[in-house]
C-alpha cells in the first residue's frame, strides 16, 4: 500500500478533507468516504454511465476517476441538485414522465441530461437519445427518459434557468 | 369492485421522489458500522480440477480477516437448492464454493473477507490455484453427441431433464398436410444485466441469535426459507430485506450462492459482512436467459390452417441447476400453441449440462421462445402458401366467443380478443399502405420490410398447484389508530411501482387519501409472508391479495360503525371513507375515527377484536393470458446490414389496468429488452468455455439511440381469474417484440432469398446474406 494522500475538493457546495489511498476511486470516496450513496457503480467499465457526476463543470464517471483527481475540484452529485425541497426540472421531469424504474440508473442519467442541457439547452429528440449514450437503462427503453429531459428544458426555457 | 378515483388513473409514482434525488437505498448503500468486505476468487476455467488451493499468502495481508476455500465450508453450508418436481431431473451437488472441481467460468472457489473493499480484492490476487483444467463441454448440441465429455461423473451422459408433452394426432395431421414447413431457431443465451449488480449483507447478532441479511433479491421469503436450511438456523432467527433493488428481471428470482456463503460468513465472524456483485462477475455467475436451439416442424393445409406441430429442442442447463433452471424450458412447452388453434401439438425438452452458468428465468422466462418458434412459424407458413401473414394468423386465431380457450398443450385461456388487437395494430400501424410502399421501394432497390406478431403469454403465476413453491400471494391492510393506512405485500417490486398502484387499490377501496397510505414489501421480518414478484404476477396475485384485506377492513369498519352509530350495518352507507346511516347523512363516522375506536378498544361490539387490520392470501385459480399485435416496419440496407426501424406499434392487452402510467413503462421496457436480445445481446461462449462478451464493452445493452419512438396503443379483455380483472404486463414486451422484428428484417431481405436469420441481426450478418445477391434481388443501387 502507498503512503496516503490528503485531498480537499467541494461537493455540493460543502467542503471535503480526507486523507486516502492513491488508488481509491472518485465513486467509492463520494459513497464510502463522504457518505454520498445517490451516485451508483453499475459496470466499473465506464459503460453505463450509473456514476456520472459533474467534474469541474464537466460530467464524468466517477468510477474510473481517482479520488486524487478531484482535489481542489467542485464536484455535483445527485445529492446537490435540489435546492432543498425543491426539485430541479429534471429531476421533476423524471418524476412527471415516468422516467425512471428501479432507480439505479436515474442519477447518472439526469446528470447527463443535466450537461446535455447546459450545452444545448433545446435538444430535439436525436440529440438527447445522442448525448444519453454513455448512460445505460435497462428498465424503461428510454421514451420516459427522453420525456423527462424535454419537460425539464421547456420548462427551463420558460423560467429563463 | 366500485368504480375507482384512482384506479385506472395515471398516478405519478410514490417511489420516484427519493430515487430521483438519489435517497434510496439499495443494498450497497446501507452502511454498518464495523463491516467486512468479501470478495470471490472465480475460476478463469471452465473445466477442471482443483489440485491444491494456497491461501496463506492472502490470510497474512494486515487487513485481510479471513479466507475461506470451498473445501472449507463444503460441510457447513448446503447446496444451492432447485425447485422442481420433474421425475427426469439429475441434480448434480452444487456448493457455494467448489471444494475440489470447478465446472463454469467464475465458478466460486474461494473467499476473502477483509476490512474494506480494496483490501479484499488484493487478498484474491494472493491466493495460488494450482488448476488442471479439463475438456470442456460448451456446445449444447455437442454435448449430447456419443462420447461427449460428461461433466458430472455421476450419470452415463450430459442430460440434466427431459420433458415432453404431446396432444392430438401428429400422425394424421403430418399425414394430411398441404404442406410441411421446418426451421432451426437459435435462441441464444442472454444476460439480464439488471442495472444493479448483485448484492448482499449480513449481519448476525449474538445475543439475539439472528442472521439479518439485505439481499438484492426478488423473493426475500422464499430466501428466507431457503437460507434457513442451507445454513441450518432456525427460520424464525433468520430475516431477509430486499431493500430497493435495482431491476431484477428474473436474475434475482434465485437463491444464489453468495446469499448462503456471506450469511455464513457473518456468522462465523460475528461482524457484519458485505459482498457486492462486480460486472464481469454479473455475467459470469448470475444466471442467463433463453440457451434453446430447436426445430419446429409445422403441418399445414392450403388456406393456412395450421394441423400439427411439433418443435425438439435442446435446453441449455449449463453446469448446475439455478432455483429454476428446469421449470423454464416446459414453459416454452406449454406456451407453444400461441394464439392460434392448434390441435395436435408435442414438444420434446432436453435439458443439457455444459460448462457454463446456469440457464434460468429472464424476463418472459420460457415464453419468449414460445412466441418467436410459433409466429416465426407464421411467417415461414405464409410464405411458402404465398399468403398474407395477418391472413394466416386469423385463420388460426380462436373466436372471441371460443373463450375460455383450452389449448392441446393443456391449458385453459382465460380471455381474449386477438382479432380485436390484430385489427387495431393494423389500423394504428397503417399495414395496407406500408405492404404498398414495399412494393415500391423494392422497384427502386430498397428494402422495407413489415413483422407482425400476436402473442399470447401466460402470466399471473399462478395457482400454488402449478408452481414449485406456492403461487399465492398475501396481503395486509392496517389502519393505525391516526387513520393512516399502512399496507403489507408478499410482493417484492423493484422498479414495477406497486407502493404506487397498490395505494391506488387501497384508496378506492377504504375511501382514504392517496398519500395516507404507505406501501412497505421486501422485510420478512413485518410482512407477514409471501412468494414474490416475478411472471408478471405481482398486481394480479398480489394486488388482489391487498384488495381482499382492504375489503376485510371495510367490513370489520362497517360492523363497528353500526355498533357506535346504533344501526343495523346494513343501513349504512360507505362513501369517501365514511359510514353513515342511510338517508341521514350528518349521522355517520370516518374511517379515521373507527381506527381509532377500534385501537381503544372501549365499546366494541361483541366478539369484535381490537385493531382495524386484516390479512389475506389470495390463491388464483389459474394463470391469466394476456395477448397483443406487435407490428414493427424496418428499413435494412444490403449494402451496410444496417437496419433502421421505421415504425413499431404496439397493441398490448394486459386486461385491466391500474395504472396507465406504469403499464407504459412496462412495454417500453419489455420491448426494449426484445428488441434488445433481437438486435445485439449475446452471451458468447468460445470452445473452450471462455467468455467473450464478459462486460459492458463487449456484452450490447440497447442505447437510447438504437431504439425508436414506441406507438403504444390497447384493448382491454378483464380476466375472471381476479377480481381486479388485471392479467400482468411485465414481460408482454419482451415477449412481443422479439418475433415482431425478426419477422420485418426476414421480410424485408425476402428479395435476397432469405427466409430466416438467428439472433442477434447484427449487421454483419445481414451483409453477409446479402453478398452476391444483391444483383439478383433487383437491386439497383
Amino acid at each position: 500500500m502507498t503512503a496516503k494522500r490528503q485531498i480537499a475538493l467541494r461537493i455540493n457546495g460543502t467542503a471535503y478533507s480526507h486523507e486516502i489511498e492513491p488508488r481509491l476511486l472518485l465513486v467509492h470516496y463520494l459513497r464510502d468516504v463522504v457518505g454520498l450513496t445517490g451516485t451508483h457503480i453499475g459496470c466499473e467499465t465506464s459503460i453505463c454511465g450509473a456514476c456520472t457526476v459533474m467534474l469541474n463543470g464537466e460530467s464524468v464517471k466517477s468510477c474510473t476517476v481517482l479520488a486524487v483527481q478531484a482535489d481542489g475540484a467542485e464536484v455535483l452529485t445527485i445529492e446537490g441538485l435540489s435546492r432543498g425541497e425543491e426539485f430541479h426540472p429534471l429531476q421533476e421531469g423524471f418524476w412527471e414522465c415516468h422516467g425512471l424504474q428501479c432507480g439505479y440508473c436515474t442519477p447518472g442519467m439526469i446528470l447527463s441530461a443535466y450537461q446535455l442541457l447546459l450545452r444545448n439547452p433545446r435538444p430535439s429528440e436525436a440529440e438527447i437519445r445522442r448525448a444519453l449514450e454513455g448512460n445505460l437503462c435497462r428498465c424503461t427503453g428510454y421514451q420516459h427518459i427522453v420525456d423527462a429531459v424535454q419537460y425539464a428544458a421547456r420548462k427551463m426555457g420558460a423560467s429563463g434557468k | 369492485m366500485p368504480v375507482g378515483k384512482l384506479v385506472g388513473a395515471r398516478v405519478k409514482r410514490r417511489e420516484d421522489p427519493r430515487l430521483v434525488r438519489g435517497l434510496g437505498h439499495y443494498v450497497d448503500d446501507i452502511q454498518l458500522p464495523n463491516t467486512l468486505h468479501a470478495a470471490i476468487l472465480r475460476s478463469p476455467y471452465a473445466h477442471a480440477r482443483i489440485k491444491a488451493i494456497r491461501v496463506e499468502e492472502a490470510r497474512s495481508h494486515p487487513h485481510v480477516v479471513a479466507v475461506f476455500t470451498g473445501a472449507d465450508i463444503r460441510d457447513r453450508v448446503g447446496c444451492i437448492p432447485v425447485a422442481s418436481e420433474n421425475p427426469t431431473l439429475r441434480v448434480p451437488k452444487h456448493y457455494v464454493l467448489a471444494p475440489d472441481k470447478v465446472c463454469f467460468l467464475g465458478e466460486g472457489v474461494a473467499v476473502v473477507v477483509a476490512e474494506d473493499r480494496y483490501a479484499a480484492r488484493d487478498g484474491l490476487d494472493l491466493i495460488h490455484v494450482d488448476y488442471e483444467p479439463l475438456p470442456v463441454v460448451s456446445d449444447p448440441e455437442k454435448a449430447l453427441a456419443p462420447g461427449a465429455r460428461v461433466i458430472h461423473s455421476e450419470w452415463p451422459d450430459n442430460v440434466a431433464f427431459r420433458f415432453a408433452l404431446k396432444q392430438g394426432n401428429l400422425q394424421r395431421a403430418f399425414k394430411e398436410a398441404y404442406k410441411i414447413v421446418k426451421q432451426r431457431l437459435v435462441h441464444q443465451r442472454l444476460a439480464p444485466i439488471a442495472l444493479e449488480p448483485r448484492g448482499v449483507l449480513a449481519r448476525y447478532l449474538r445475543g439475539e441469535e439472528e442472521l439479518t441479511l439485505w439481499s438484492s433479491t426478488q423473493i426475500p421469503h422464499i430466501l428466507k426459507t431457503q437460507l434457513s436450511l442451507m445454513l441450518a438456523l432456525p427460520e424464525n432467527r433468520v430475516r431477509v430485506i430486499a431493500p430497493e433493488v435495482g431491476g431484477g428481471f428474473g436474475s434475482k428470482l434465485n437463491v444464489y450462492a453468495e446469499e448462503a456463503l456471506i450469511g455464513y460468513l457473518a456468522v462465523k465472524l460475528g461482524r457484519p459482512v458485505k459482498w457486492i456483485e462486480g460486472r464481469r462477475e454479473n455475467i459470469q455467475a448470475t444466471i442467463h436467459g433463453r440457451g434453446q436451439v430447436g426445430e419446429v416442424e409445422v403441418a399445414v393445409k392450403k388456406d393456412g390452417t395450421i394441423l400439427g406441430l411439433q418443435y425438439r429442442v435442446v435446453a441449455d442447463t449449463g453446469a448446475y441447476h439455478q432455483l429454476l433452471t428446469p421449470g423454464i424450458p416446459p414453459l416454452t412447452g406449454l406456451m407453444l400453441s400461441g394464439a392460434y388453434k392448434i390441435p395436435a401439438i408435442a414438444i420434446e425438452v432436453t435439458g443439457v449440462f455444459t460448462n457454463k452458468m446456469a440457464t434460468d428465468a429472464y424476463r418472459g422466462a420460457g415464453r419468449p421462445e414460445a412466441t418467436y418458434v410459433v409466429e416465426r412459424v407464421m411467417d415461414r407458413v405464409a410464405r411458402e402458401l404465398g399468403l398474407d401473414p395477418v391472413k394466416v394468423r386469423q385463420k388460426n386465431f380462436p373466436k372471441p366467443k371460443e373463450f375460455p380457450f383450452a389449448t392441446a398443450t393443456g391449458l385453459i385461456y382465460d380471455s381474449g380478443n386477438y382479432q380485436g388487437a390484430l385489427n387495431k395494430g393494423l389500423r394504428l400501424a397503417g399495414y395496407q399502405k406500408w405492404r404498398g410502399e414495399q412494393k415500391k421501394l423494392r422497384a427502386k432497390g430498397r428494402y422495407i420490410g413489415i413483422g407482425l406478431s400476436t402473442y399470447v403469454e401466460i402470466c399471473a403465476m399462478g395457482p400454488s398447484a402449478a408452481m414449485p413453491a406456492g403461487g399465492w400471494e398475501s396481503g395486509t391492510v392496517r389502519v393505525e389508530p391516526t387513520g393512516k393506512v399502512t399496507v403489507l405485500t408478499g410482493t417484492s417490486p423493484h422498479g414495477q411501482g406497486q407502493e404506487t398502484s397498490f395505494a391506488q387499490i387501497v384508496a378506492d377501496e377504504l375511501g382514504v387519501g392517496f398519500d395516507d397510505i404507505t406501501v412497505i414489501h421486501g422485510d420478512t421480518a413485518i410482512v407477514p409472508s409471501g412468494i414474490g414478484t416475478f411472471g408478471s404476477r405481482a398486481t394480479a396475485v398480489g394486488g388482489t391479495a391487498v384488495l381482499q384485506a382492504a375489503e376485510k377492513v371495510r367490513d370489520k369498519a362497517r360492523e363497528i360503525a353500526a355498533h357506535l352509530l346504533e344501526a343495523d350495518p346494513d343501513d349504512l352507507v360507505f362513501s369517501d371513507g365514511r359510514f353513515s346511516v342511510k338517508g341521514v347523512p350528518k349521522k355517520g363516522i370516518s374511517l379515521q375515527q373507527i381506527a381509532l375506536e377500534a385501537h381503544l378498544a372501549k365499546n366494541l361490539p361483541k366478539k369484535v377484536e381490537p385493531g382495524l387490520s386484516a390479512t389475506s392470501v389470495f390463491e388464483p385459480t389459474n394463470f391469466t393470458f394476456p395477448f397483443g399485435t406487435h407490428i414493427c416496419v424496418v428499413d435494412v440496407d444490403p449494402k451496410t446490414g444496417a437496419i433502421q426501424i421505421l415504425k413499431y406499434v404496439a397493441v398490448d392487452d394486459c386486461g385491466k389496468v391500474i395504472n396507465p402510467l406504469l403499464v407504459d413503462g412496462q412495454i417500453h421496457g419489455g420491448i426494449a429488452q426484445g428488441l434488445g436480445q433481437a438486435l445485439l445481446e449475446e452471451v458468447v461462449y468460445d470452445e473452450e468455455g471462455q467468455i467473450l462478451s464478459g462486460s459492458l464493452m463487449d456484452y450490447a445493452l440497447p442505447k437510447a439511440e438504437d431504439l425508436p419512438r414506441l406507438e403504444l396503443s390497447r384493448t382491454e379483455t378483464p380476466t375472471p381469474v381476479n377480481p381486479l380483472g388485471v392479467k400482468g404486463v411485465g414481460e408482454a414486451g419482451t415477449i412481443g417484440s422479439t418475433p415482431a422484428f425478426v419477422n420485418a428484417v426476414v421480410d424485408a431481405l425476402a428479395p435476397f432469398g432469405v427466409t430466416h436469420i438467428d439472433m442477434p441481426l447484427k449487421p454483419e450478418k445481414i451483409w453477409r446474406l446479402c453478398q452476391g445477391k444483391l444483383a439478383s434481388a433487383g437491386g439497383r443501387r
